[in-house]
C-alpha cells in the first residue's frame, strides 16, 4: 500500500484501485477542534480539485477538495458521531472517504511522506 | 492614556484587594447586582398558567377529534416573572448602550434616539402591510423617500427595498443578474469571489445556484486584478467584491475592475457591508457597480442584532433595475408615491421583475430610522460619518502597531477598521485568550479569526460614534492584554475570570449541542419533548 500527500494537506492510500482520503496531522492541527465534517454521498462523482467534503472547526469551515478523480464507494459514518476522530487520529480512524480511482496518472506529482514532510517545513 | 478615574477612588471603597474582598458564598448564587438567573422553564412549569382564561362559552368542540391530548410544554409565567426574567438576562449581555462594540464589519454604531422617536409615531409604527394603500400614504412616502436618498448617495438607478438583511441583499442582487444573463439568453455559471470579501459572498453565490471561484488577493491585502482578469470569460456572470474590504483596504481598482467585468459580459455585485466608510464620499456607481445591498442597521444606525430586524436594500444599476424584484415605491407626475405590485407593473413598465424577495414590503420601522438618521445628517453630515469612522479607525491601528501585529499597515491608511494578526504572540495563547481576556476588562470582543487571510485575525471596528476618550480607554485595555498575550500570561488562558460565566467548552457546545430543552425528571415518566418530536 503506496501512502501520498496533496499540497491541500490531504492524505491518500491506494490500495489496488481503491484510495482512502483523509486530512493530515498538520492540517488537523491548523485547523483546530473539529466540530463537524460533512461527507460526500456514496456513489457521487468527485474530480480532483473540486469540493468533496465540508470540514468545519472552531475557527472555520474549510472546504477539502478531492485528490484524484472518481467515484465515492464509502464514507467514515463514524465522523457524524464523532468527528474529534479526526484530531485524535487524522491519519489513520478519521479519514474521510473511500474512492475508485479512474486515473493513475493524476497520482503523478503528489508528495510522499518525506516530500510532504519538507512541504509542511518550508510553510 | 489617561483612565477615567485614574486613582480608582470610589466611596466606601476599602483597598482594592481581590484576595481581601472575596467574601462568602451566598445562598442564592447571586453576586449582589450580578444575578443568577434560571431557565424559563425553571421559573414557571408546564403546570401552571401566568394567564387568566375565562371558561368557554359553549361547551361544544368543533375541532372533529383533532384536538391536542398532550400538554404543550409551554412555561407558565406571571407576567412581573416573565418581565424580571428577561431584565435579568439583559443585565448579562453586552449592548451598544453599554460600551464600545468593536465587532469588525459590523458597524455597531450609537443608535440615535430622535430614530426611535420618529419610529414610534402611530402612523409609522401601527401600520399594517394589507392596509388600503390609501391609509398609508405617509408611510410610502417615506419608503420612497429612503429610496430616492439611497439611489442619490450610490449613483445608481433603482433599489428594491424589500430585503430584510445584508445576505438577503445579496441574493437579491445576484438573482437580479442571473435574471439579466437569461434574459439575453446567456446562462453562466461561475461567479468569482476574491478572497478579502465577506464570508457571505460566496455562500450566497452557491445558493443562487452559481459555482463559486475565489481569486486570490495580492500581498497589500487587495484583490489581484490580473487574475482577476486572466479569469474573466464567457462563463463567468460576475464578480461579488466587497468594497471597502474585509482587510479594512479600499479596493483602489474598483473601476478596472468593474470595466474587464462588463466588457467579459459579466456584472459587478458590490457587496456594501462596509459602505459606512465611504458614505457621502464615494458613489459605487461611478465605480461600475450594478447592485449593492446597504445595511440599514449599519451606515444608517438601526438597531442591529437582538435590538431590531436588519434591512438591507440594494441599489441596482440600469441594466439591472428592470429584474428587480417587486414591490417597490414609484412617484407619479402628480406627485402621488404608488406602490408597485404584480397588478399593477405593466403600467409602471416594470415587467421583467424576478418576483419578490418578501411577501410584503420590507422593514418599515428601520426604513423610518434610516431616513430620520439621513434627514438629521444631511449630505455634509453623512460625509462626516464616513471621515470620523476612518480617523477612529486610524487612530486605533497606529495607537496599536506597535505592539499588535498589523499585516497591513503598510498598505495606506485603513478605512473603518482595523486589521490584526497573532505574530508575536507567546506560542500557546491564541487570539482566543486575548478576546476572553478582553471580556474581563468589560469589551464585547472584536471579530475573531477572519479574514482568514490573516493568521489569528482580529478585527476592530470602532465607528464614528466613540469619543476619543472612548477610544483611548479601548486602546488601553486592548495594548494590555496584547502585552500579556506575548508575555505568554497563564492567567489568560483560564479568562474570562469577571464573566458570569467562566470559559466554556466552544468545542464540546459545537460538537453536541443541545438545542431544545427537556424536563428533568418528567412526572409519571411521559417522555420528554425532544422524544416527542423525534429529536
Amino acid at each position: 500500500m503506496a501512502r501520498y500527500f496533496t499540497d491541500e494537506h490531504e492524505w491518500i492510500d491506494l490500495e489496488g484501485n481503491t484510495a482512502t482520503v483523509g486530512i493530515t496531522d498538520y492540517a488537523q492541527g491548523q485547523l483546530g477542534d473539529i466540530v463537524f465534517v460533512e461527507l460526500p454521498d456514496v456513489g457521487a462523482m468527485v474530480e480532483k480539485g473540486k469540493d468533496a467534503a465540508v470540514v468545519e472547526s472552531v475557527k472555520a469551515a474549510s472546504d477539502v477538495y478531492a485528490p484524484l478523480s472518481g467515484e465515492v464507494v464509502e464514507v467514515n459514518e463514524n465522523l457524524d458521531e464523532d468527528p474529534a476522530l479526526v484530531n485524535s487520529s487524522p491519519e489513520e480512524d478519521g479519514w474521510f472517504f473511500k474512492m475508485t480511482v479512474s486515473d493513475k496518472s493524476e497520482l503523478e506529482g503528489l508528495m510522499d511522506d518525506k516530500a510532504y514532510k519538507s512541504f509542511c517545513d518550508g510553510l | 492614556m489617561s483612565a477615567p478615574n485614574a486613582s480608582g477612588w470610589k466611596p466606601g471603597t476599602p483597598v482594592q484587594d481581590h484576595n481581601a474582598m472575596a467574601g462568602p458564598d451566598t445562598v442564592t448564587g447571586n453576586r449582589a447586582l450580578m444575578l443568577e438567573e434560571p431557565l424559563i422553564f425553571e421559573i414557571g412549569t408546564t403546570e401552571t398558567t401566568g394567564v387568566d382564561l375565562p371558561e368557554p362559552q359553549s361547551g361544544s368542540n368543533r375541532l372533529g377529534g383533532l384536538d391536542r391530548s398532550e400538554k404543550i410544554g409551554l412555561p407558565g409565567l406571571s407576567e412581573p416573572e416573565t418581565i424580571r426574567h428577561y431584565t435579568r438576562l439583559s443585565r448579562q449581555n453586552y449592548a451598544i448602550d453599554l460600551g464600545l462594540f468593536p465587532l469588525g464589519s459590523c458597524t455597531m454604531k450609537h443608535n440615535p434616539r430622535l430614530n426611535e422617536k420618529v419610529a414610534r409615531m402611530p402612523g409609522f409604527a401601527d401600520v399594517h402591510p394589507l392596509q388600503p394603500v390609501d391609509t398609508v400614504r405617509g408611510a410610502l412616502e417615506v419608503v420612497n423617500e429612503l429610496a430616492h436618498w439611497l439611489i442619490e448617495l450610490t449613483a445608481m438607478h433603482g433599489v428594491a427595498m424589500s430585503p430584510k438583511a445584508g445576505a438577503h441583499g445579496e441574493l437579491c442582487g445576484i438573482l437580479c443578474i442571473r435574471a439579466a444573463l437569461e434574459a439575453r439568453g446567456d446562462a453562466r455559471e461561475v461567479i468569482l469571489v476574491p478572497e478579502s470579501a465577506h464570508g457571505t459572498n460566496p455562500a450566497t453565490a452557491a445558493f443562487a445556484g452559481y459555482r463559486v471561484e475565489d481569486i486570490p488577493a495580492n500581498s497589500d491585502g487587495r484583490v489581484d486584478l490580473e487574475a482577476l482578469k486572466a479569469r474573466l470569460g464567457p462563463d463567468v456572470a460576475g464578480v461579488m467584491i466587497t468594497n471597502p474590504n474585509t482587510c479594512g483596504l479600499f479596493e483602489r481598482d474598483m473601476k478596472a475592475i468593474s470595466d474587464a467585468v462588463h466588457e467579459a459580459g459579466g456584472f459587478v455585485y458590490c457587496d456594501g457591508a462596509n459602505f459606512n466608510a465611504i458614505v457621502g464620499k464615494v458613489r459605487p456607481g461611478d465605480l461600475g457597480v450594478d447592485a449593492m445591498h446597504i445595511n440599514l442597521h449599519k451606515t444608517f444606525s438601526t438597531p442591529h442584532g437582538g435590538g431590531g430586524p436588519g434591512s438591507g436594500p440594494v441599489v441596482l444599476s440600469e441594466a439591472l433595475s428592470p429584474y428587480g424584484p417587486l414591490p417597490f415605491t414609484a412617484r407619479t407626475k402628480d406627485g402621488v408615491v404608488h406602490l408597485v405590485e404584480e397588478e399593477n407593473a405593466a403600467e409602471f413598465e416594470h415587467t421583467k421583475a424576478f418576483g419578490r424577495m418578501t411577501a410584503f414590503h420590507g422593514q418599515m420601522g428601520m426604513f423610518t430610522r434610516a431616513l430620520a438618521y439621513i434627514l438629521s445628517h444631511g449630505a455634509d453630515g453623512l460625509r462626516q460619518v464616513a471621515e470620523d469612522a476612518v480617523l477612529n479607525a486610524n487612530y486605533i491601528l497606529r495607537s496599536l502597531e506597535d505592539v499588535l501585529d498589523a499585516p497591513f499597515g503598510h498598505s495606506g491608511p485603513c478605512m473603518h477598521e482595523a486589521l490584526f494578526g497573532d505574530k508575536g504572540f507567546a506560542e500557546d495563547v491564541s487570539t482566543l485568550d486575548l478576546a476572553k481576556a478582553l471580556i474581563d476588562e468589560g469589551y464585547h470582543p472584536m471579530t475573531m479569526y477572519f479574514p482568514l487571510v490573516v493568521h489569528g485575525a482580529m478585527l476592530v471596528e470602532p465607528t464614528e460614534t466613540e469619543s476619543k476618550a472612548a477610544l483611548d480607554q479601548f486602546i488601553g485595555a486592548l495594548r494590555s492584554v496584547a502585552e500579556r498575550a506575548k508575555a505568554g500570561d497563564e492567567s489568560l488562558k483560564t479568562a474570562p475570570h469577571y464573566a458570569p460565566r467562566r470559559r466554556l467548552d466552544e468545542t464540546l457546545a459545537a460538537r453536541k449541542p443541545i438545542l431544545a430543552w427537556e424536563e428533568p425528571n418528567p412526572p409519571g415518566g411521559a417522555p420528554s419533548m425532544s422524544e416527542q418530536d423525534g429529536r
